[in-house]
C-alpha cells in the first residue's frame, strides 16, 4: 500500500539559451548526472553492506569455513545435509514457526480492535494514541530483560498474578509452550500498537458514507465492521503481515535476553525457545565460529521467510472472498 | 465526516489498553528506584522508592557493564548513523522525486525491493568483511553498515513529491542555481518535518539495534549500551534493582524523544512510514 509509483512528470530543467557556452555545458553536465551522484551513495553502501554479504552467506554455506579461515574448503552441500539430520536445528524451526504463529495472529486481530476504537470521537486523540504507542519506542533489550523478570518462576509478577486466582506457577523459562506464550506476549506487546495505527491510518481513508448507507441498510457495528471495514483494509493487512511475518521469522533479541547466564542463546536449558535467528548466532559467532554451518542456517531461514510470505499472501487472497483487489 | 461515538465501553478498553502498555515501563523505574529486597516481596511493591541514586551510582562502577562507555558509544552511532541516513536519503528522495534521469524507476523498484529483504541474515561475511577492515570490537563496525536505508530514501521521495513544488525549483534554475545549491536551499527547508519524522525513527532503531552489535562487538570494555545491558542481565551475581536501573536508563533518551516528539513520530508512522 505504501508503493505508488506515480506518474507525475518530474521537474523538467529549464533550456537555458541565453546562456554563455561554458556556463551552458556545465548546467548540462549538472543536470545529467547529478542525479545519479545523489544516488549512489545508496546504491554503493547497500551493495557492499548488505548485497553482498547476504549472496556471500551463500558462498559461504558451502565450505568447512571457520574462524581462520585460512583455507576454506568447499564441501557443496554437506552443511545442508547436515542441517536437515541435526535435531538442535529442526527444534529451532519449530519454534521460529510456533513463536511466529502465536504471535502475529493475536496482534493483527488485536491491532484491528484497537484501531477500531481509535477510530471513534475519542477526547485527548493523541494522548490515546500515544498511549498504544509508547511500547514500541522502548528499547528491545530493556524490555526484554524486564519481561524475563515478570515471568520468572519464583519472584513474577505473572506467577504471583496466576497465583491468586488460584492457578499453579508456571516455569516460563524452561516450558516449551510457555515460553513461547511468554516471548509472543513481548513480542505483541511492542508491536499490536504500531499496527493499530498503521490500521487506523488505512480506515480513515475509507469513505464514511459506506457505512452510512450499510446502516440504513440496517447493518449492526459488527456486520458493518467485518463487511466494510476489513474487506476494504485487506491490502494494509497485507502489507502488516507481510512485515512481521520478515521480522517475526528473524526473531532475536527477545528470546535471547529473555533467558540468560552463559547460556542463554541456547534460550533455555533444553533449548525450549531458541529461535533460527539464534541457532544461527549460536554456531556462526563466539565461541563456536563455524561460519559454514551458520550460513546454512541464515540462507534456509531465508528460504522459509520467503516460502511463509508467499503463503501468507496466497491465503489472504483467499480469506478477501469475492473481492479482489477492486478498489486500487 | 462523521465519526463513530465513543462510549464508556470504548474508554474502559481504551484505559486496559493503556495500562498494560505503560506498567512494564512504569515498573521498570519502580523496581529501578527501590533496594534489591523489591524482587522478593508479596505482593510486589508498585510504588517508587527512594534508592535511585545508590542504584545508579552501583550500576556506573559495575565492572562487568561499563554502562557509562555504552551510553556514550551508543549516543555517538545513533547521531552518526542518522544524520547520515538523513542526508542521503533526502539527498537521494529529491533525485528520485524531482530530478529526470534515466532509469529513474527501475531503481527507485530496486529500493522498495531492498526494503524486503532480511539483511540480518548477512551478519556472517558482514563480520568477516569487518575482520579484514580490522573494524572488529570498534565503533565503524556498527556505524558504516548503517548509514543509508532503503525505507529512508522511499520515505523523502514520498514526501518531496508532494512537499517541494516543481515551480520552486525551476524558478530556482533560472536564477542560475545548480542542483546542489538548489537540494541545500529549497529542497532541504521544504523537507525538513518529514526529515525530521525520519531522524527520530533511524536514531531510536539504531540505539535499539542488538545482534550486529552483539556479534561484531566483543570487547566488554568497549560496548553499545544494548550490550551493556545483556552484560548485566547475563551476570553471574544478578542485582535486580542494578539491572534495572540499567534497562530505565536505556530507554529514557528514547522516551524523552517520544514525549516531545510523539506527535510528530505518530504523524510519520501514519502517513505511511510503514516499516519496523
Amino acid at each position: 500500500m505504501a508503493v505508488h509509483l506515480d506518474a507525475r512528470p518530474p521537474a523538467v530543467p529549464a533550456p537555458r539559451r541565453s546562456h554563455p557556452d561554458r556556463g551552458h555545458r556545465l548546467a548540462r553536465l549538472d543536470t545529467r548526472f547529478s542525479p545519479y551522484l545523489y544516488i549512489a551513495p545508496f546504491f554503493l553502501l547497500f551493495a557492499v553492506f548488505g548485497l553482498y554479504p547476504l549472496g556471500y552467506t551463500l558462498w559461504v554455506s558451502l565450505h568447512d569455513w571457520d574462524l581462520l579461515g585460512a583455507s576454506p574448503t568447499f564441501v557443496g552441500a554437506q552443511n545442508y545435509r547436515q542441517l536437515m539430520s541435526d535435531p538442535d536445528f529442526w527444534n529451532s524451526v519449530v519454534n521460529t514457526l510456533g513463536i511466529f504463529a502465536l504471535s502475529t495472529v493475536p496482534q493483527m486481530l488485536l491491532a484491528l480492535w484497537l484501531a477500531n476504537l481509535l477510530n471513534r470521537q475519542l477526547r485527548g486523540r493523541t494522548g490515546w494514541r500515544m498511549a498504544v504507542l509508547v511500547p514500541n519506542v522502548t528499547s528491545t533489550a530493556a524490555v526484554a530483560i524486564v519481561f524475563g523478570v515478570l515471568f520468572s518462576r519464583e519472584f513474577g509478577m505473572i506467577n504471583w498474578l496466576l497465583d491468586l486466582v488460584g492457578i499453579d506457577p508456571v516455569n516460563w523459562k524452561a516450558n516449551r509452550l510457555a515460553s513461547w506464550v511468554a516471548i509472543s506476549a513481548m513480542v505483541d506487546w511492542r508491536w499490536t500498537g504500531y499496527n493499530a495505527l498503521i490500521f487506523l491510518a488505512a480506515m480513515q481513508a475509507i469513505p464514511r458514507d459506506l457505512y452510512e448507507s450499510a446502516s440504513i441498510d440496517g447493518a449492526g457495528r459488527a456486520r458493518q465492521f467485518w463487511s466494510i471495514t476489513v474487506p476494504l483494509l485487506k491490502p494494509t493487512i497485507v502489507f502488516a503481515v507481510i512485515i512481521s511475518t520478515i521480522g517475526g521469522l528473524q526473531l532475536f533479541t527477545e528470546p535471547r535476553l529473555f533467558h540468560s547466564g552463559t547460556n542463554a542463546i541456547r534460550g533455555g536449558p533444553l533449548r525450549e525457545s531458541q529461535t533460527m535467528t539464534m541457532y544461527m548466532f549460536e554456531n556462526a559467532f563466539a565461541p563456536h565460529y563455524n561460519f559454514g554451518y551458520g550460513s546454512a542456517v541464515a540462507w534456509l531461514l531465508f528460504a522459509l521467510i520467503a516460502i511463509v510470505a508467499a503463503v501468507n499472501v496466497l491465503v489472504l487472497r483467499r480469506l478477501g472472498g469475492g473481492r479482489r483487489e477492486e478498489t486500487r | 465526516m462523521r465519526l463513530w461515538s465513543a462510549g464508556r465501553l470504548t474508554y474502559a478498553a481504551l484505559v486496559v489498553t493503556a495500562v498494560l502498555s505503560i506498567f512494564p515501563i512504569y515498573w521498570m523505574f519502580v523496581v529501578a528506584s527501590r533496594t534489591s529486597d523489591a524482587m522478593g516481596q508479596v505482593p510486589p511493591p508498585l510504588t517508587p522508592g527512594g534508592n535511585l541514586g545508590a542504584n545508579i551510582a552501583r550500576l556506573f562502577a559495575n565492572t562487568d557493564a561499563y554502562f557509562l562507555t555504552g551510553l556514550v558509544n551508543s549516543a555517538i552511532v545513533a547521531v552518526s548513523v542518522t544524520v547520515s541516513v538523513v542526508f542521503f536519503s533526502t539527498l537521494a528522495g529529491f533525485a528520485f522525486a524531482k530530478l529526470r534521469f534515466r532509469g529513474r524507476n527501475a531503481l527507485l523498484l530496486v529500493i522498495i525491493a531492498t526494503m524486503m529483504v532480511p539483511t540480518q541474515l548477512g551478519v556472517i561475511p558482514l563480520y568477516m568483511l569487518m575482520t579484514k577492515f580490522n573494524w572488529n570490537d570498534r565503533l565503524p563496525a556498527v556505524i558504516v553498515p548503517a548509514l543509508v536505508t532503503g525505507f529512508g530514501v522511499f520515505m523523502m521521495r514520498q514526501y518531496a513529491g508532494q512537499a517541494v513544488s516543481n515551480e520552486l525549483i525551476e524558478a530556482a534554475r533560472m536564477d542560475g542555481c545548480h542542483t546542489a545549491r538548489i537540494y541545500w536551499n529549497v529542497v532541504l527547508p521544504a523537507l525538513r518535518p518529514a526529515a525530521a519524522v525520519l531522524g527520530l525513527l533511524t536514531f531510536m532503531t539504531t540505539w535499539n539495534d542488538f545482534l550486529w552489535p552483539y556479534a561484531v562487538l566483543n570487547d566488554p570494555e568497549n560496548p553499545t549500551v544494548q550490550l551493556s545491558l545483556r552484560a548485566l542481565s547475563d551476570g553471574y551475581y544478578q542485582d535486580m534493582s542494578q539491572v534495572f536501573t540499567g534497562t530505565a536508563i536505556a530507554t529514557l533518551p528514547l522516551l524523552l524523544v517520544f514525549v516531545v516528539f510523539g506527535r510528530q513520530i505518530i504523524g510519520g508512522i501514519m502517513e505511511g512510514a510503514v516499516k519496523a
